[in-house]
Formats: structure tokens, C-alpha cells, sequence
């Protein structure tokens, strides 16, 4: 009996300690730079951070979960709870023009721990930043802005994660800059990283695809071939129409050289990125869309399954339809969107038969969103894919049901 | 009345949700599926080959190659159907049969793909070749399990019914892992083989060890030699995964025949009847005891007889298997027929090598001893060929 008092007395004055840890009052919020027009490649750092005290350091993440019942030409797995996503960042100021963020994810619970970013940033005037550490590709826009809470869909599109290979992020160096005029905003990055591997052409989905490199456990060791991956943007915003981005990333895929000995050419990955968006303003409707083209130097004596070129991307429409308080959230929106979606893995034609090859997938999702706050979203989507074979067989049907929460915190 | 409401909300909501998933299409719409009566054991093994035969890909990394015509057996099954001239294989050898004269060149199969820094396999010098097309794999299983003594039965290799026709067997020195059936019917120590388009596999899991090492350059127990180096190396595929591909390939159901009470389908097959074409493309067999009960003496309709039949000069590629001629070509099954355009890109890629682009085109490229049946279709009326390829079409 005495062991239980003294139990009882111990987990009182542990919680009371903790419960005066978290006392909310020593936390504060740092407030969104809303001074500024933000750019996609701002999406890093134009997060909810909370911050202890006058600690240099801010802590923030971001949580996805959700239900899914998807059915597949009559079969379905049935009913699965996800939890997608649990992403953790940690940011602080080194120096005055001297900072760091990190970012580690856990995906499927603890079955991928990725660091997606993890930089240091050196400011030397606006124009001219330093950045180095594990980085973010800025291909496109989702890569560097895919934050789960942004989004009003549960699923990643598809363009971004089974043609590009969001989140992709290596090793490397680079340079960023920024110009506001008026109601314009310029800005670039390029950076020099580690890149690609032969998993572009040698991975388990038999076809031409970039994200298979992700599965590299190496790949922030060193660098597959010793050729750097380059990657380039340019950006420009317009406080009225919105804003426009164009994107480079290429390099060497292949090993084309060990100890000296040649074993192949060089065969390169190019991928061109446009992106854009914008809010109407006269109905508030947020347009947001994306599209790439991938050209990869596959080898002649290699198969056609495996695709030259590939297409694909997405836009996002997105419509507040109720801006009042709902159950005391005084900012409560309700939004109804859809997405529409595209992917050709394998652009050309059968040289056998100059017939075109197909492998691509088409997805209509529409969804309503409840955001009690612009940092909490529930979301309830409707998926229909349409997918064809390399040959062109009539397509496959997947359609189902999506219910998911994502928050910072 | 409320409750009421609710529960009306409710089914409503229920029912539209079904109608936003997409259902299965219809038995006979597909090729892909268990034949029924498969145990529950039976059905995991049967997913387990799936899984192996749909979904493995290979790659430099678990031993693709390093030359090879596909990466997995789906790039040429799609949906378990006929291939399509991006995956047609290519055999050389010579235009006799006195065996393959060309395997220590890299013969018999030509593996015109390589992974990066290797060469692909050219057709060496004074070889005879022909390519095939990739079949379907459906109902394998039951033409397996068709007695060595039906198919004998049916041979006729003298033409002594006069009827112009003289199919047999081809005869063939079975590799060492290969199990004979039991009565297995032989002729100077040889067995019948059934499968291939020269039926130069013996069973199933000949054609399956060979497709692994021949189609995707995979060393097995069953075949381990690296086609590339022809020397023997570790097996690249496990023997487990190679008996669930052989029992997925036996255990897929038969195509089921659509609309089979329509007058002008059931016409039109009195008109292949009486045109002949049902003297090769048998209509109906039956199959003995089986270890699978599902497959055990089972009455079915492939329309194939099994056996080899000279097709005349127009279809002689002047290459040999087994005991083949070059002229001589395994009847293929018909049923299925009608599905080809599913796995073919919604077209028609027929006989051994796809050069037929239309049913119709392949009737009319019969010569030898279809001579006969070919000239019966030629003169039929054209509304009895429109039933007769109505028909064909409804395998």
C-alpha cells in the first residue's frame, strides 16, 4: 500500500513538472511574415514555428492521417487508416543572417525516416544567399511546398510522386536570391547536388521512373556516379496575377565509369518544370497547377517499356464556399475543390508498330475541405483513376473514398 | 418519419457509393482468375504465382540479363492475354531437324535486349529464324491434363481418314527435371510435347523454367545457365517461386465463351463445324485424373487438337523444333480469341508471328492442310462468314 502512495505522490509531481514544461503561456506562436509576397521556394521557412522563450530555436511540424476505401476493378483492400505523414522541423538563428532548418519525416509510421532538409542558410544581401546541407530540389512547385496542412487533398498528386520524385532532396551547395519591385517579386535558385541513380531504369515498377533513386540508402553518403545533379529556378510573383515558375533539374543517371574502367556513355536526366498559381480575386478561387516534362537517355538496347520522355502534372481548384465561425472556430472556412491529373510514363511510339505507347493514368479527385484554422485541415476526397498499360488495354478503374485530418503543431 | 428519412439517406448514400466504386468486370470480359474449385491452400498458392508472374520485375540487381527480351513475364501476358509485336520473340536455328544447330551461338532464342554496357545477341550467321508472338496463358492447366492417349487419338499423321489433314505430335527428348505424365504414349523413346507454337515444351514447367532463363535471361535450378556466358551460375530465381508460377500458369481458368446463346453465334459455329476448321481447332476435350481436383476430368472447349500441322509455304519461317517441320505449327487454341484485342492494345495481332491483323486475314493465310477449310470460308456467303467470325469472336 505504501508503494502505491508513493506512486500516486511520484506521477502527481511528474505531471504537475511536465504540465509546467508546456505551460502554453512560455510558448509563442512566430507569426507568418504575411509583410511580403511568399514564394513557393519560401515554403521552408513560411511555417508555423513555436518558439520557447526567447530561445534562438523553433520547433514546428506537421501530422497526416487518414481512412481510405479504395476499390480497384471490383477489388478492394478495404478499409485502411493511414498514418501518412509525421514531419518535424527544427529552425534556428545561428547569427544574425545565419540560419538553419531542418526537417526529418517519418512516412507510414516508422517505415521510411527521411531528412528532407537540412541547411544551413547564409545571407550576404537578398539577392545573394548561400545554402548548404541537404536540400530541396526546386523542380517545380509541390517539391518544395508540400506541406500536407496546405493541401485540400489527402493524396500527393501523382504527377509529383510517381513521375517526379517529391520530396527529393540531396546533398549540396547552391545559391538563392530575391527582388521585390513594387508589386513584383524575382527570384532564382540553383543549386549543385548529389543526383540520380541507375534505379531510374532499373526499379521494381518496370517502367521509367525518377522516385525509384529515393530508394538509394546512399544517396547522402556519396554520389552514385560523381556527376552533379543540377537544379535551377526562376520565379516571379505579381501581387494581382499570381505566380510563374520555371524549372531545370538535370544530370548523369548512370555509372558510366568504376575504377577508372568506362562501362557506359553518360546518359542524363532533364527534367522542365512550369508551375503556377493564383487567386481569382473576385471569387477568392485558388488556382494551382504544375506541369513536367522528363527526357532520360535510356540505352537503344534496353526495352521500350522503359520510356525516352514522360508528361504529366496537375491542377488544383480550390473555392471557399463558407467563411463563418462553425463550432467556435472563428475562422472557419469550407472549401470545395478538385483536382484533375495526368501522367504518360512513356511517351512515343512502338517501333515495332509506330502505334503510340500508352502507361499513363488520368485522376479526377474532388473534394470538400473544413479548415477550422488556416493550420488544420479536414478533407474528404473522391478519387477515380483511369489507368493504361504500355499497350493501350482498356484501363483499369480505381475509385474510392478518402477521409484525412493534417495540422501543424 | 424522421427515422424514416435517415434510413432513406442512408441506403441512398450506401447504394451511390457502390456506384462510384468500379466493379468487376465480368467473368468472361477477362482472362485473368482462378479456374474454380480451387481449395483455399490452392488459392494461396495460386496468388502467390500471381504476385511472381504479375508483379515481380527484374532488374541488374536480382539478375536480369544481362541480354534478354523482357523484365518481367507480365510485359508479355498482359492481363494473362496474347503479346504484342513489341514483345514478339525471336528463334534461329536451321531448317532441318536433326536439333538445334545454333546453341552454343546463344540459340535457340534470340535475347535482342541488354542491360546497359552489354550487347544484345545477334542472329548468327546461316541460321534460319522465326518469331512468335506471345500466347495467352489461360486454361493451361486442362490442356496439360489432357491424357497423352486423346491427343494420339486424334493424330493422324499418314492422313489415313483421307481427309487431307495428318496432325502429330511433336516428339521430344524431355529435359532432365521434366516428370512424365503417367501413360505417357511415346515414340522411339520420345514424349509429346503440347506447349509452345511448335509445342516443343514438354509441360508446364519446362515452358516456365525456359521463359524465366530464354525470355528474361533468369537462371533457375531447372535451367542454370547464364545465357549470356552459357555457363552454369547460382539460380537467380528460387525454385519455389518457379513452382508457384507453374501452378498459377495450370490454374488459370479457361476463357468462358460470351453471348453463347445468340442464334447467329450458335450458327456460326455449325458453319466452322461444316467449313472443317473444327478438324484441327477440336472443339471440345477432356482431361484425366489430376492432383488438382479442379483440373480432374474436366470436359472443355479450347477448340486445339495440340498437334503439329503443315501450313503451307506462306506460313513455312524455315525454322525447326524438335521434330517440327519448318511448315509444321501447333494448332492454337481459339478460345480467348475474342479478348486478344484486351491484351493487344485494342488490336488484332494473330497466327504465330501477328501477322495477321484481322481473324478473318489469319483464315484466309491458312494453306497446307487448311487448304481445304480456308477455301470452305472463302466461298461461304457473307453473312455466314460474318456468323462464323461472330462466333470466333465470342471464344
Amino acid at each position: 500500500m505504501k508503494k502505491i502512495y508513493l506512486f500516486i505522490f511520484f506521477f502527481c509531481w511528474v505531471t504537475s513538472t511536465v504540465t509546467a514544461q508546456v505551460d502554453p503561456s512560455l510558448l509563442r506562436r512566430i507569426p507568418q511574415d504575411t509583410s511580403k509576397p511568399q514564394l513557393n521556394m519560401d515554403a521552408v521557412y513560411n511555417r508555423p514555428f513555436l518558439q520557447a522563450g526567447k530561445l534562438p530555436v523553433a520547433l514546428g511540424g506537421y501530422a497526416e492521417a487518414n481512412y481510405q476505401y479504395l476499390q480497384q476493378d471490383g477489388v478492394t483492400e478495404g478499409h485502411q487508416f493511414q498514418m501518412r505523414r509525421l514531419t518535424l522541423f527544427v529552425s534556428s538563428s545561428i547569427a544574425n543572417r545565419i540560419k538553419f532548418l531542418s526537417e526529418i519525416e517519418f512516412e507510414d509510421g516508422t517505415k521510411e525516416i527521411n531528412i528532407e532538409f537540412a541547411s544551413v542558410d547564409i545571407e550576404f544581401n537578398p539577392l545573394l544567399n548561400f545554402r548548404g546541407g541537404i536540400v530541396m530540389n526546386p523542380i517545380g512547385a509541390f517539391n518544395q511546398n508540400h506541406d500536407g496542412p496546405k493541401w485540400e487533398f489527402v493524396d500527393r498528386p501523382l504527377s509529383a510522386t510517381q513521375m517526379l520524385p517529391a520530396t527529393f532532396s540531396n546533398v549540396g551547395f547552391g545559391l538563392y536570391g530575391k527582388q521585390y519591385r513594387k508589386d513584383w517579386v524575382y527570384a532564382y535558385e540553383v543549386y549543385l547536388t548529389n543526383g540520380f541513380d541507375d534505379r531510374v531504369i532499373a526499379n521494381g515498377e518496370n517502367k521509367t521512373f525518377l522516385p525509384a533513386t529515393k530508394e538509394n540508402p546512399d544517396r547522402f553518403e556519396e554520389s552514385f556516379n560523381g556527376s552533379p545533379l543540377v537544379t535551377g529556378k526562376v520565379a516571379l510573383r505579381n501581387n494581382k496575377a499570381g505566380e510563374l515558375g520555371l524549372s531545370y533539374m538535370g544530370g548523369v543517371y548512370n555509372k558510366y565509369q568504376e575504377d577508372g574502367l568506362r562501362l557506359d556513355k553518360k546518359r542524363r536526366v532533364n527534367v522542365f518544370a512550369i508551375d503556377f498559381n493564383t487567386t481569382v480575386s473576385k471569387t477568392k478561387t485558388v488556382v494551382n497547377g504544375e506541369w513536367a516534362w522528363v527526357k532520360v537517355d535510356v540505352p537503344d538496347t534496353y526495352s521500350e517499356q522503359f520510356g525516352e520522355k514522360q508528361q504529366g502534372g496537375f491542377i488544383d481548384l480550390v473555392q471557399p464556399v463558407f467563411k463563418k465561425p462553425v463550432f467556435g472556430f472563428e475562422k472557419s472556412v469550407i472549401n470545395v475543390a478538385l483536382r484533375l491529373e495526368y501522367v504518360d510514363w512513356n511517351k512515343g511510339k512502338f517501333s515495332a508498330t509506330g502505334s503510340n505507347i500508352a502507361d499513363d493514368i488520368f485522376s479526377l479527385v474532388p473534394a470538400i475541405s473544413w479548415r477550422p484554422g488556416a493550420q488544420t485541415v479536414l478533407r474528404l476526397n473522391y478519387r477515380y483513376n483511369w489507368q493504361k498499360d504500355i499497350l493501350g488495354n482498356p484501363a483499369s478503374k480505381l475509385a474510392g473514398f478518402q477521409f484525412g485530418i493534417a495540422t501543424y503543431f | 418519419m424522421k427515422k424514416l428519412f435517415i434510413i432513406f439517406f442512408l441506403v441512398t448514400g450506401i447504394v451511390a457509393c457502390q456506384k462510384l466504386l468500379p466493379g468487376a468486370p465480368g467473368d468472361d470480359e477477362i482472362l485473368d482468375g482462378p479456374i474454380e474449385g480451387l481449395t483455399a491452400e490452392q488459392n494461396l498458392v495460386f496468388l502467390r504465382g500471381d504476385i511472381a508472374f504479375n508483379d515481380d520485375v527484374f532488374t541488374p540487381a536480382n539478375g536480369l540479363g544481362p541480354i534478354f527480351v523482357a523484365t518481367s513475364c507480365a510485359s508479355c501476358h498482359a492481363g494473362d492475354g496474347k503479346g504484342h509485336p513489341f514483345t514478339m520473340l525471336t528463334r534461329f536455328g536451321q531448317t532441318d531437324v536433326t536439333g538445334n544447330q545454333f546453341l552454343h551461338l546463344g540459340g535457340p532464342q534470340l535475347q535482342h535486349r541488354a542491360i546497359p554496357g552489354f550487347q544484345p545477341e545477334q542472329i548468327p550467321a546461316g541460321a534460319t529464324f522465326a518469331k512468335f508472338m506471345p500466347p495467352a496463358n489461360t486454361g493451361l492447366g486442362l490442356l496439360d491434363a489432357v491424357p497423352d492417349a486423346v491427343l494420339a487419338g486424334l493424330s493422324d499423321e499418314n492422313d489415313i481418314n483421307g481427309d487431307g489433314i495428318s496432325g502429330r505430335p511433336n516428339w521430344l527428348s524431355i529435359p532432365v527435371y521434366a516428370v512424365p505424365r503417367p501413360a505417357s504414349v511415346l515414340q522411339n523413346g520420345k514424349y509429346m510435347g503440347r506447349f509452345g507454337k511448335k509445342a516443343a515444351a514438354y509441360d508446364l514447367l519446362q515452358q516456365t523454367a525456359n521463359a524465366y532463363n530464354q525470355d528474361i535471361g533468369i537462371a533457375s535450378v531447372f535451367e542454370p545457365n547464364d545465357t549470356y556466358s552459357g555457363l552454369p551460375i547460382d539460380p537467380e530465381v528460387s525454385t519455389q517461386i518457379v513452382n508457384d508460377v507453374v501452378f498459377y500458369l495450370k490454374t488459370l481458368k479457361p476463357p468462358v465463351q460470351r453471348n453463347q446463346q445468340d442464334a447467329d453465334i450458335q450458327s456460326g459455329r455449325q458453319v466452322f463445324l461444316n467449313t472443317g476448321c473444327g478438324n484441327c481447332h477440336t472443339p471440345q476435350l477432356t482431361t484425366g485424373f489430376s492432383p488438382v481436383a479442379a483440373l480432374s476430368n474436366r470436359t472443355f472447349f479450347p477448340y486445339t487438337d495440340m498437334l503439329l500441322h503443315d501450313m503451307g509455304p506462306g506460313l513455312n519461317d524455315g525454322y525447326t523444333e524438335g521434330s517440327a517441320a519448318t511448315a509444321e505449327w501447333k494448332t492454337p487454341a481459339l478460345w480467348g480469341l475474342g479478348l486478344s484485342k484486351n491484351s493487344q492494345g485494342g488490336q488484332y495481332f494473330l497466327l504465330h508471328d501477328g501477322r495477321a491483323r484481322s481473324i478473318e486475314e489469319a483464315i484466309t493465310l491458312h494453306a497446307g492442310e487448311g487448304s481445304q477449310s480456308k477455301n470452305n470460308f472463302q466461298q461461304l456467303a457473307p453473312a455466314d462468314k460474318a456468323r462464323l467470325i461472330k462466333f470466333l469472336e465470342s471464344l
